[in-house]
């Protein structure tokens, strides 16, 4: 049953990204990518990663891909967009890319036992969101505050840099 | 979990090799922070996978730190399309070449 929710949401998941680079317009890229979010974050539910999954719908398909779309709609772009003429260099890494992780597949064998629950790492009595947010809090404390720098920083660089008299000034001179 | 966990690294590493292959290939600036978004889910995908794995909550700390690094990336990056558009008016990366001489 698990195998089934994995491949259903595996392929929409390998579909959703390849149409995110083959379609020319940007919108329907956006729209595909928001499909696959969602089917990552029903990944994220058969992975008991709850609180993941319910961040990634509210962080990614709530916010950012409303800024792309916004910003796509914005900028209001008609001219046709050919693909870069770097395509066979592209083609050449991924072909490598793809022969090395089959190589790789093969020699290793596919299944591995998981991994035995110790006393340290345990979290299967505790809820998905109230683990994470224990070590959330205590491990990663110091992380949690930069993170919280990252997003202030970005903020005001955002500002900064989307100000139209800031550009204007830069122009003329 | 019966879905061996090497099915999870093979679906992340297609979902990373798609978003390598749409920075290489198309020349549109927001469809290329579109497949810098697929790679970070790929990781995301991968780090997941390898918490359930070993029983370690560790992994999922790591997926939300991504995700605070992707959404600061996100309002950098747009703001810079947008204000690259407002110079040149253009948002096709061929087209820009401030920093070449």
């Amino acid at each position: 049953m698990e195998l089934v929710f994995f491949f259903y949401f595996a392929f929409v998941i390998a579909l959703a990204s390849i149409l995110v680079v083959t379609l020319r317009n940007p919108i329907y890229s956006a729209l595909s990518l928001l499909i696959m979010f969602f089917h990552v974050a029903g990944l994220y539910v058969t992975l008991h990663a709850e609180f993941l999954a319910a961040v990634q719908i509210v962080v990614y398909a709530g916010a950012i891909l409303v800024l792309y779309l916004f910003v796509v709609m914005l900028l209001n772009l008609k001219q046709d967009e050919r693909y870069h003429r770097q395509w066979p260099v592209a083609g050449l890494i991924g072909l490598a890319l793809v022969i090395e992780g089959l190589v790789l597949t093969i020699a290793k064998g596919l299944t591995a036992p998981p991994a035995p629950i110790t006393k340290e790492t345990a979290v299967e009595g505790l809820g998905n969101t109230e683990a994470l947010g224990d070590v959330l809090y205590s491990t990663y404390l110091f992380p949690f505050e930069v993170a919280s720098l990252i997003l202030l920083v970005a903020m005001i660089g955002a500002i900064i840099l989307a100000k139209k008299d800031l550009i204007a000034v830069n122009s003329e001179g | 979990m019966t879905v061996p966990l090497s099915f999870y690294l093979i679906l992340s590493g297609m979902v990373f090799l798609t978003g390598v292959m749409g920075v290489l290939i198309r020349r549109n600036i927001i469809i290329i922070l579109l497949s810098v978004e697929l790679m970070l889910n790929a990781t995301n995908i991968n780090f997941v996978a390898f918490s359930e794995y070993f029983h370690h909550v560790a992994g999922q700390v790591f997926v939300f730190f991504a995700l605070t690094v992707a959404a600061a990336e996100v309002a950098v990056g747009l703001a810079i399309i947008i204000a690259l558009h407002r110079a040149q008016s253009t948002i096709n990366v061929d087209d820009f070449q401030l920093l070449k001489w």
